[in-house]
């Protein structure tokens, strides 16, 4: 079954070839060449395999999602990406998996730093690419990787020389447009040795954010211009187009309005001695959208890296977060996911403590309403040389209904003996003594259902230390959850 | 203000409160003392309105309403306050936030319009130094890692701001060390009015040497087994509750 419909892609793949950049780079066309094979013979993960086991994706099989051969940043809606586009901010957007210098903001980037498309660091850097490309995500993890590098038809490229302090923050914004279309990306990322460097990448679909329940958050549409606009372009689009109107299932006719599409993306970090790399990712994909995003991280020795992962949107989405530790380097990963009806979403991290020193701290937090299910899959591995190793992971998860599912598997796999490692799970609901403190602090139930609620996940927004981003998430995380009571305006 | 008759409550199936009765005027300052077990904290909770307690028999009208109707938000709507033995920590929750939804809860109860910001900073600020509290603390976490001072402090803050009529104080005293209890008492004692009742829940006779009231009741075995003035507090803390335990079995 898997290998039929492998090779449905793969007979795809010629036609679309000659559109994919690096034509000209053997080396290039050789890692294709391999991945493709690989590819071939595996096609995309299966439930059989362990790291697989809660998430099955044999839904972009039933369908045969095309990539887009080139840029139609005509569809962009100008008004939606601005809601998602940070100001202050080098912006590199991505329309249907291709780069788009109009809506791209690249002004005044110090000498020497490097913020552009992969296929134009295709042309321009080809060097760095061959030395850094494919090094971090390695093909035999899992056929979507393979399935990336065969497929890519752009990406982001960051590179930070050496001792350079980026005062701004990069911002991939990943936008999927196409109907049953597949956005395959490969972005890689370099900070040099004690360099510093933000980047966001953010994943959205065409039309506005998921409301889950519109009838509970019309009062904060009606009072939010973001939103009212939103929505308004929206219905616009139903009236539009025919075939989606027809083709909701049953959720209220204004909102349910989303294209499927896949989006496939590998991002390679590579944060070199002494560097200092924050890496935000924000995913709110149509509720009908597939979305594989895997990233691959490096750590030289001493180098501090930061992952705050938001996995809001999406029927299903799954992202991978490993991390190799070098000699006395730190690294800090951070997950939220939220999930609302028949939402699916996994995220699996690994932390690889491969030499002596190196500190890693990882707290996920879960919550799932409705019929949702959240994974996680934690695997911290201490290999025999990492003594004094200190790793703390935590995952704790919300259930706001009795059919939600949460499925949690934290795995320590220590081959040092001189190290520290601890690991903590929950599942569970809201807390009934909070509860009822609230209430008799004069707040009814279901106000304080809901403020525990936001609080719980509110936690994590509050990690976020750029502004712009920090309120674009918190939106997001309001606009998924009844919020009867929450008073964004006294936050 | 508050009139109980009769009141009997069940804790699983088991009776912890075997008929009280009290009968508390506006402005009247109330202690319940009592041994361990004795249903002290079973009576502040079932008047609170928290589960888990099944009321089979009795009554407890508050300002003429059938308080035990009423689910909990409204009796602290209507002006019934708890502070917490044990105070809970919200964490996400800010105590500056919370203070704000509640008082908003209570003006929308009575029909008026939400607090003017600037009008509810000014408030909050000022009943803040006379607890003698560092503002920062309204930032942070609803009792987030905060002492078990600093956690009663922040209940008679909300007392302080809230303005109920009722103000049930249970075990208010323990964990407090006296600095702190003293502060804790001046708060109480700023709030007497002539419109507002206090019901001290204690085990010690300590908290009364700071807020002196009205009326002192020894509970014990489920019911009100002795009440007197002030100078039964003493006696109490003289002769211990083996004293009133053993009295009662006697009689």
């Amino acid at each position: 079954m898997t290998t039929a419909t492998a090779s449905r892609y793969t007979a795809e793949y010629q036609t679309i070839t000659s559109a994919l950049p690096g034509q000209n780079l053997p080396w290039l066309q050789e890692l294709r060449n391999d991945a493709l094979k690989k590819f071939s013979e595996q096609g995309f993960p299966s439930p059989r395999e362990e790291e697989w086991r809660y998430t099955n994706v044999s839904g972009i099989e039933k369908k045969l999602f095309s990539p887009q051969a080139s840029l139609t940043a005509g569809d962009v809606d100008a008004e939606r990406l601005k809601t998602c586009q940070l100001q202050d901010a080098w912006v590199v957007v991505l329309v249907n998996g291709h780069f788009s210098a109009e809506l791209s903001v690249l002004d005044g980037l110090p000498e020497g730093v490097s913020v552009m498309s992969m296929a134009d660091a295709l042309t321009t850097q080809s060097d760095t690419l061959e030395r850094y490309l494919g090094l971090a995500a390695n093909q035999a993890e899992h056929s979507f990787i393979a399935f990336n590098t065969a497929w890519f038809t752009d990406g982001l490229f960051v590179h930070v020389p050496a001792k350079q302090v980026l005062d701004r923050p990069i911002q991939l914004l990943h936008i999927v447009t196409g109907v049953d279309a597949m956005a395959t990306t490969r972005n890689v990322i370099v900070v040099d040795e004690m360099a510093e460097a933000r980047v966001i990448e953010t994943f959205i679909a065409r039309d506005g954010v998921y409301a889950a329940d519109l009838s509970g958050t019309s009062a904060a549409i009606a009072k939010d211009g973001v939103y009212a606009a939103d929505l308004s372009g929206t219905s616009a689009a139903i009236a539009r187009d025919g075939v989606y109107a027809a083709d909701l299932p049953g959720t209220s006719a204004a909102v349910g309005l989303t294209n499927a599409y896949v989006t496939a993306a590998v991002t390679e970090v590579f944060v070199e001695q002494n560097a200092n790399l924050t890496l935000y990712k924000m995913q709110s994909e149509s509720d009908k959208a597939y979305h594989f995003g895997g990233c691959y991280i490096k750590q030289a020795r001493d180098a501090r890296f930061t992952h705050h992962n938001f996995a809001f949107g999406g029927l299903m989405a799954r992202s991978d977060i490993h991390v190799d530790l070098d000699h006395a380097s730190e690294c800090e990963l951070n997950g939220l996911y939220l999930g609302v009806k028949r939402q699916h979403i996994d995220n699996h991290t690994r932390i690889n403590h491969l030499k002596p020193y190196a500190i890693s701290r990882e707290l996920y937090k879960g919550v799932l309403d409705d019929r949702a299910r959240g994974v996680f899959q934690g695997r911290v591995i201490v290999a025999v040389d990492a003594q004094k190793t200190d790793s703390q992971m935590n995952n704790r998860n919300l259930l706001l209904s009795d059919d939600a599912e949460a499925d949690t598997k934290p795995q320590l796999e220590i081959y040092a003996d001189d190290v520290k490692c601890g690991h903590g799970v929950t599942v569970g609901q809201l807390d009934e003594k909070s509860i009822f403190y609230l209430q008799s602090r004069c707040i009814d139930e279901e106000t304080a259902r809901n403020m525990l609620t936001f609080a719980f996940a509110n936690e994590m927004v509050d990690k976020i230390k750029i502004k712009g981003l920090h309120d674009m998430v918190l939106e997001q995380l309001l606009a998924r959850f009844p919020q009867e009571g929450v008073n964004k305006e006294w936050l | 203000m508050l009139s109980i008759k009769d009141l009997t409550v069940n804790v699983n199936d088991k009776q912890i409160l075997k008929g009280i009765n009290l009968e508390i005027k506006a402005g009247e300052i109330h202690a319940i003392m009592g041994p361990n077990g004795s249903g002290k904290s079973t009576l502040s909770h079932v008047l609170s309105g928290k589960s888990g307690y099944t009321v089979t028999g009795g009554t407890a009208t508050y300002q003429g309403k059938d308080l035990l109707e009423m689910a909990p938000e409204i009796r602290a709507r209507e002006g019934v306050f708890l502070a917490f033995q044990y105070p809970v920590e919200i964490p996400g929750v800010s105590n500056v936030y919370l203070l704000k939804a509640a008082l908003n809860s209570i003006r929308k109860h009575h029909g008026q319009s939400e607090v003017d910001a600037m009008d509810f900073l000014t408030l909050v600020k000022e009943k803040v130094r006379l607890l003698e509290m560092d503002e920062k603390f309204l930032y942070r976490a609803v009792n987030e890692g905060f002492s078990g001072g600093e956690k009663k402090r922040n209940e008679i803050l909300q007392m302080a701001i809230l303005e109920p009529k009722l103000c049930i104080l249970d075990e208010t005293d323990s964990g407090l060390d006296i600095d702190a209890l003293k502060i804790v008492a001046e708060g109480v004692n700023s709030l007497r009015s002539p419109e507002r009742s206090f019901v001290m829940v204690t085990h010690y006779q300590r908290l009364l040497d700071y807020i002196k009231p009205d009326k002192v009741h020894v509970l014990a075995h489920g019911r009100i087994v002795k009440s007197g003035g002030p100078e039964l507090a003493l006696e109490l803390e003289e002769k211990g509750y083996s004293w009133v335990e053993d009295n009662q079995a006697a009689a």
